[in-house]
């Protein structure tokens, strides 16, 4: 689904001495099927902003548009339950959400909600332990005695068990392992791809939105300070730095050598075999040993 | 972050009011709660409102904001109006609306009730507006002080005070948090039958105890790693210390007591 901010602003208790303005006249497109990284530091307005995808915070001035689905100041969506169908999020750290007595309930509570018949609540349910590479002898046991990892993944499972078509995923590797990060942010961007979802990721990893994203959105203070493709966006060390952003290590490793070495080396992409490769060739010539 | 609100929620600042010994404040509002019921004279009650009135401005917090963080108490300062306003049956009859007379003695006492519990409530609540919780909690502590003599647990008492007063918050962002994420997964809390609305609370209530359980122990852990023993030879990071401006409430306070006294009939 076609996503677009027009001019969203948000303010956090209005007239009161809190009132904190959270978003700033936001405004930004994203296609149906693309992988979008939001990256700002922590108070840019990241949680904020993801909140308005499904309605669950209404702009204080500005629109928003989830496929045909509109938000605007003052005037109540009828549909959002529809729109909360349609758009699945997994919050930060989304295993606080767990509640029923078994693993299986509480995966088919959202589809549940919703009025999805058992029978392909069933099917989803398999299907989403399947992808989240929970073991199906869980299913019967209580969330509440699972290992943290894996009630991370029941959570996530409940989400996908909704089968939206815009996901919206806030920080859902934040505490755990390396492994299981790796794991899991594979698992979303193969469901990307074979879904076709609409993605959008909130992340402080700018090696995962180097990774996965075909668009950045960067946040500061509650505004868009910068957009475009990854490559685009972290050419601009000195910007990201402005806001004490980082770029990836990759980057920062090629520009360093270019720098130091004097040689025409670009990043664009290669794998850390091919740059290897890249590398042995500059500096030994085009002896290049296999 | 939550838009709804607590009734004295505390505004930080660097006013008269802020600064002053949260003991005093205390020490304060007790006696003057106990002084209210000694006006009986328009001139009494003038100076009771003129102090509370002078306590609300130094304190620099608009003034539209102390009205609103009344709101929920209007409420009751008109029930206790109305029910002075009919029930009382002395003095002379001033009007009568649909038979039901209403006596003069009716509209003095419901105007006196109703301006005293309006006195006592925005002069408490300007000491939450004006004080952190744990500047209350550490002045309840040093005035219950001399009961420690008699073995009541004084310490225990306000350090589960502000425990419970620091995760009030903590608590309102999880449920906030916690909600969110289910109206995602399509519950819905404001619409549907008494029946549904229970059910929904569920999904809402078991992780908030799980979650609530789970940083009681991580706290009582945390407090014992640190070699927590209780009160004993405790001391403290904030003392708390009588300035010059807490000379000046004293003499404000004692004039007040003083000047209702004359004024009263």
């Amino acid at each position: 689904m076609d996503i677009s901010f027009d001019k969203v602003s948000y303010t956090y208790q209005p007239n009161t001495p809190f009132e904190h303005r959270a978003l700033d006249e936001v405004s930004f497109k994203i296609n149906s099927g693309a992988y979008v990284a939001v990256i700002g530091h922590t108070g840019s307005g990241k949680s904020t902003l993801i909140q308005h995808l499904n309605g669950l915070l209404q702009p204080t001035s500005g629109e928003v548009k989830v496929g045909e689905y509109h938000l605007k100041a003052n005037e109540k969506n009828k549909q959002l339950r529809n729109l909360r169908e349609q758009v699945g999020v997994v919050f930060q750290y989304p295993e606080h959400q767990l509640f029923e007595e078994t693993v299986a309930k509480d995966i088919a509570f959202g589809p549940q909600n919703f009025g999805v018949p058992q029978e392909e609540i069933h099917r989803r349910t398999r299907e989403a332990v399947k992808a989240t590479q929970i073991h199906e002898d869980l299913l019967e046991r209580s969330p509440f005695d699972l290992s943290g990892g894996q009630m991370r993944r029941v959570a996530i499972s409940g989400v996908l068990a909704m089968d939206p078509r815009v996901l919206v995923l806030d920080e859902p590797t934040a505490g755990l392992d390396p492994n299981g990060q790796k794991e899991i942010m594979q698992m979303f961007h193969r469901l990307h791809k074979d879904k076709q979802l609409t993605t959008i990721l909130v992340t402080h990893s700018m090696e995962d939105a180097l990774a996965y994203a075909d668009h950045i959105v960067i946040l500061n203070q509650g505004e868009v300070y910068m957009e475009g493709a990854p490559l685009e966006i972290f050419k601009q060390q000195q910007a990201l730095e402005d806001v004490q952003l980082d770029v990836p290590e990759v980057i920062q490793f090629v520009t360093k050598v270019r720098e130091q070495l004097g040689v025409e080396l670009e990043y664009t992409g290669q794998s850390i075999a091919e740059l290897a490769k890249e590398l042995t060739r500059i500096v030994k010539g085009d002896r290049v040993y296999e | 972050m939550s838009n709804s609100m607590i009734i004295g929620q505390y505004i930080p600042g660097d006013s008269f009011v802020h600064r002053l010994d949260p003991r005093s404040k205390i020490a304060i509002i007790f006696f003057f709660v106990i002084i209210v019921f000694f006006a009986n004279s328009v001139m009494s009650y003038g100076l009771l409102a003129l102090f509370a009135i002078g306590s609300a401005a130094t304190s620099r917090i608009p003034l539209t904001y102390i009205m609103k963080g009344l709101k929920p108490v209007w409420f009751l300062v008109i029930f206790t109006f109305l029910l002075h306003l009919i029930v009382t049956k002395q003095g002379e009859v001033l009007v009568s609306i649909l038979g039901w007379e209403i006596y003069e003695e009716g509209l003095i006492q419901g105007a006196a009730i109703s301006l005293r519990f309006f006195l006592l409530i925005m002069v408490t609540s300007l000491l939450t507006f004006t004080t952190t919780p744990i500047e209350i909690t550490d002045a309840i502590e040093e005035l219950l002080g001399p009961l420690k003599k008699v073995n009541f647990p004084v310490h225990e008492l306000a350090l589960m005070m502000s425990i419970s007063l620091r995760f009030i918050p903590t608590l309102m962002q999880e449920t906030e948090k916690i909600s969110k994420a289910q109206a995602s997964r399509g519950v819905d809390f404001r619409t549907g039958s008494f029946k549904d609305r229970v059910k929904a609370v569920i999904p809402l209530l078991v992780p908030l105890f799980v979650s609530a359980f789970k940083r009681a122990e991580e706290l009582a852990m945390a407090m014992e790693a640190r070699g927590y023993q209780g009160g004993e030879g405790r001391t403290k990071l904030r003392e708390l210390h009588l300035g010059k401006s807490d000379v000046y409430l004293y003499i404000m306070f004692i004039l007040l007591v003083i000047g209702l006294f004359l004024t009263r009939s």
